[in-house]
């Protein structure tokens, strides 16, 4: 056998684990699970039985059940309100930690922790003790004013982020680590330029620091809107893993609704690339192409032959 | 007179230079502005966990006082005996360690294997399924559990741990889209040149892999390890329906505390007098038993912390 053709059997070797395992435990119950949504599904013990019911499993959860509708909004000014915040928060936070000061491991340790804790029991009992918003966060001047005097579509958010500022930061562990990674490949000299020119910090950060990090921000909206649809305090989530055992509504329902949100986590995904990624595509220069070393080798021996 | 003006202002000059500082140097007033804005973003991070501790310390009596904000009239103690019976003690620990730890190792291992397969090699078809195998990091585990669930009850796997060992072993483990992602930037960065100079030395495809890339790959190993078994240890929607009955880690049996802690400790719900007080569940023992649960995953940072920043940083998670 040629060489060639060996190293790629090799390598296909390495990936076949994932190619079998993809196939049987991901795709497999993808598409089992659509022909679940438009099923009426009993479990049996010799099995599962189903009976075509059409799309009934998702008017029934659009229509019939009220929960995913009444779930849907919370859901969306979670990511709305959340995504963005992480991102800021993250970014300030990682600045801050990207210089030399004493202490500085013990705070990047501190900000890390939330991520080492995170799972859904831990977050209900901090939400059952009422300690995921800062108790005196309410009576704080700041709080007071925006109540009192700003007007309701800039209020509601602006407090809603002051009500969960606890957990916007738990969220924001991950997001700080890359960015100050990518922090660290500006070339300082790169700033030192900037400075002889006269640029202010301020000016530093948005024409130099920022555009760095572009691509760190995809990365992290993207990550940031996985990691609170999937997280199990999600209502949804919650939702949809109660109904499966339900009687009335069971797996034919259940595959409707997580396949409904499913598709709306993909919107926002997909609205989020088309934000924060714009411009970034057309911007990378294009690899070079190499020339393919198996056809070289086949012209020699074309060449040889002839000669 | 001029002289001492002159001073004066040289001074002035100093001091604002010292307090605010220039381009290049931080000044002390910057430092201290950051450290109070540190300080207090601290605060707001461990305030869930600082306030689960005072609650846990607190009888039946200070819980219910509204007078009683941080720190309790009296030390109970005793929460904390009663929620390690209630969480099942040494043995749940044990329990979790061990599924937890086998399981991180199985999905280290295998995402080791198959993001050498894509790092490597060049064969027809890799990019659409590393595309493909990014994706899978998007898909919620619940569009996949249910026909996942049949199929484990069918063979009999249910209430055993290969619900969630065996798509681990085939890179389908929880988030390991993103593990083999950290190994495949890891491979990356390593030169080709190492496992073309030990091929002509007569080493094997297995060989170089165990040899030079695995051996060679400590950091992405530390940060993969840590995360998988972190990310398992806290999953419980999936362990729940998994196990089942028959293997509770700390973290379901946490989420079933109420329900465990009134099979242990049955009580009469009736009237609230004082002996029924001392018996019944108060908040003090369940957050007793939250500050229990995440103890180990604490101790486990606290020992691997700096190991796992350092090779984080190592390990190029970001790209070249």
């Amino acid at each position: 056998m040629k060489w060639s053709t060996k190293k790629k059997l090799i390598g296909f070797a390495f990936v076949l684990p994932w190619i079998v395992g993809f196939l049987l435990f991901t795709l497999y119950p993808l598409i089992e699970t659509i022909r679940y949504s438009f099923s009426d599904v009993r479990v049996q013990v010799g099995g599962v039985r189903m009976t075509g019911v059409g799309l009934d499993n998702y008017v029934q959860v659009l229509m019939g059940d009220t929960a995913f509708l009444t779930d849907l909004p919370g859901y969306l000014e979670q990511i709305l309100l959340y995504v963005p915040m992480t991102l800021v928060f993250s970014i300030i936070l990682s600045l801050l930690l990207n210089r030399a000061f004493a202490g500085k491991k013990l705070f990047r340790a501190l900000f890390f922790l939330p991520v080492v804790l995170m799972s859904g029991p831990l977050i209900a009992n901090i939400q059952s003790l009422d300690a995921d918003t800062l108790s005196g966060v309410k009576t704080f001047f700041l709080y007071q004013l925006i109540d009192r005097s700003f007007p309701e579509f800039l209020a509601v958010p602006l407090l809603y982020i002051f009500d969960n500022i606890i957990m916007i930061l738990w969220y924001c562990g991950v997001q700080i680590l890359i960015f100050l990674a990518g922090l660290q490949k500006v070339d300082s000299s790169v700033y030192e330029a900037a400075r002889v020119d006269g640029a202010s910090r301020w000016q530093q950060f948005w024409k130099i620091t920022l555009p760095t990090l572009r691509p760190f921000i995809l990365i992290n909206g993207i990550y940031a809107i996985v990691d609170i649809s999937n997280s199990s305090t999600n209502s949804i989530t919650a939702m949809i893993k109660e109904s499966m055992f339900q009687t009335t509504k069971g797996y034919g329902f259940a595959a409707a609704a997580s396949y409904l949100y499913f598709l709306v986590m993909l919107l926002i995904l997909l609205l989020a690339v088309l934000l924060l990624g714009r411009g970034m595509l057309e911007r990378r220069p294009k690899p070079e192409k190499r020339p393919k070393p198996k056809r070289r080798a086949k012209a020699k021996r074309a060449a040889k032959s002839q000669a | 007179m001029t002289i001492t003006r002159r001073k004066h202002r040289i001074n002035k000059a100093k001091i604002r230079k010292l307090m605010v500082g220039n381009g290049e140097r931080e000044g002390l007033l910057m430092r201290i502005v950051t450290y109070i804005l540190l300080i207090a973003i601290s605060f707001v991070f461990l305030y869930p966990i600082l306030k689960m501790l005072s609650r846990s310390l607190m009888g039946p009596y200070d819980s219910a006082n509204p007078l009683v904000d941080w720190i309790p009239t009296s030390l109970y103690l005793s929460n904390f005996s009663r929620a390690y019976q209630v969480l099942g003690g040494y043995k749940t620990i044990l329990v979790s360690i061990g599924v937890m730890l086998l399981i991180a190792v199985v999905e280290t291992l295998s995402s080791a294997v198959i993001a050498y397969g894509f790092a490597k090699f060049e064969f027809r078809g890799r990019m659409i399924l590393f595309v493909l195998m990014l994706s899978t990091f998007l898909i919620p585990s619940q569009i996949t559990f249910l026909p996942n669930y049949v199929m484990f009850n069918k063979y009999g796997m249910l209430q055993s741990i290969f619900p969630i060992l065996i798509p681990s072993i085939f890179g389908q483990g929880i988030r390991q889209a993103l593990f083999i992602l950290i190994f495949y930037q890891f491979y990356r960065m390593s030169p080709p040149s190492l496992d073309e100079a030990a091929s002509i030395d007569g080493a094997g495809p297995l060989k170089i892999f165990w040899k030079i890339n695995f051996c060679m790959a400590t950091p992405a190993l530390v940060v993969v390890l840590i995360f998988a078994f972190v990310w398992n240890w806290n999953e419980t929607n999936l362990t729940s329906s998994y196990f089942g009955n028959e293997i509770t880690t700390l973290p379901v049996a946490l989420d079933n505390f109420v329900t465990r802690y009134s099979m242990l400790f049955p009580s009469n719900n009736q009237g609230t007098n004082v002996s029924n007080l001392e018996t019944q569940l108060s908040e003090g023992i369940q957050m007793a038993g939250t500050l229990i649960s995440i103890l180990p995953l604490m101790l486990l940072y606290v020992l691997v912390e700096r190991k796992l920043v350092e090779s984080i940083d190592r390990s190029g998670i970001t790209g070249e």
